[in-house]
């Protein structure tokens, strides 16, 4: 079995080197700069994790998935709830959901028992587990597509304009909405923090330009719907 | 996909989507959706059979091209796209070449 890792990151390795050059991944490690893994295998949210086969076969579609050990900063482990009850007030809906402890067991019990798991899918089940996608999420692609060659041409305006209906097309793709608060968040702090801004600084809300903020968002959701419970 | 004119061949389509457009119609992986034109290939019909939207930006003269959503789901066939994407040393890698073993396929972000 080979583990392939996907970086959905705009504007390229910069931003994303020292978390790989921390982690000295021996497997096959990718930049996507055009969520290319959003439009091709219905990626909305990060972590998520697609099983395929020997034979190319997809035999789980995109959900949330975990490692057995996950190393986050304490300030990003506290808010990050988990399988715990006591989620911090407004971030209930990232509590529930998948199992994150399950799902390193799952993958190995795919590793083993190949289609005789329990957890592999046929074909039709795969297709029919995969993203919704009516031509709404088709056009919000292609309004990302466009923000994201707007912004990497420097024409910053115009791809708020495309980010903001992106967002209002498919409210449920968080790549396509953290990707995005995210450039502005990182203009807002500098370091580590400021990649994880998804809102306006306190007080600062007329110069947030989009339309949604993380908190805003998620606070609109239930628990366990941030990552819904696939298995 | 982004264009800056709609006017492309059925070559420049298949470099940008993975769509081949052969004389049954559009095909990918085991899925082929016929078209009402596949000798003469147009951009805005390929992209109504195939549910693409087309999105125009008037003010930067771009337009860009979404996915596929037949079925109205976000994979048509269980046969895993051919992803293509640079690695961490900029060397272009293929989904494909690891065609033989388990692929576990994980997004990730640092944000």
């Amino acid at each position: 079995m080979e583990v392939v890792t996907v970086c959905l990151e705009l504007t390229g390795w910069s931003v994303a080197r020292p978390f790989v050059e921390a982690a000295s991944p021996a497997h096959p490690t990718l930049i996507d700069q055009t969520h290319q893994m959003d439009a091709l295998f219905g990626v909305v949210n990060i972590p998520n994790v697609v099983w395929i086969d020997e034979h190319g076969t997809i035999v789980r579609p995109a959900e949330p998935g975990w490692p057995p050990r996950v190393q986050l900063p304490e300030w990003l482990e506290a808010m990050n709830a988990s399988d715990d009850e006591d989620a911090p007030a407004g971030l209930e809906a990232l509590s529930g959901g998948q199992d994150r402890r399950a799902y390193p067991g799952a993958i190995r019990d795919w590793a083993a028992r190949g289609a005789e798991s329990r957890f592999a899918l046929a074909p039709s089940e795969v297709m029919a587990r995969s993203q919704k996608r009516p031509i709404e999420v088709s056009r919000a692609a292609a309004e990302f597509e466009l923000a994201n060659h707007l912004w990497r041409h420097g024409r910053r305006e115009a791809a708020i304009a495309h980010f903001n209906e992106c967002h209002r097309l498919q409210p449920d793709n968080w790549t396509y909405k953290r990707q995005a608060w995210s450039l502005i968040g990182r203009e807002q702090v500098d370091g580590d923090f400021g990649l994880f801004m998804q809102g306006p600084n306190p007080g600062g809300d007329e110069t947030w330009p989009f339309d949604t903020d993380f908190m805003t968002d998620v606070g609109k959701l239930n628990k366990g719907e941030y990552f819904p419970k696939t298995m | 996909m982004i264009l800056d004119r709609v006017d492309i061949d059925a070559r420049e389509f298949t470099a940008g989507t993975g769509w081949e457009i052969k004389p049954e119609g559009a095909c990918m992986g085991d899925v082929c959706v016929p078209l009402q034109r596949a000798d003469d290939f147009d951009l805005r019909s390929t992209a109504e059979r195939l549910r693409m939207a087309l999105v125009h930006d008037a003010e930067e003269r771009l337009w860009a091209l979404g996915p596929a959503s037949l079925g109205n789901r976000a994979l048509a066939s269980a046969e895993a796209p051919d992803l293509s994407l640079p690695d961490f040393d900029d060397n272009e890698f293929r989904l494909s070449s690891l065609r033989g073993q388990k692929v576990v396929l994980v997004s990730w972000a640092p944000y």
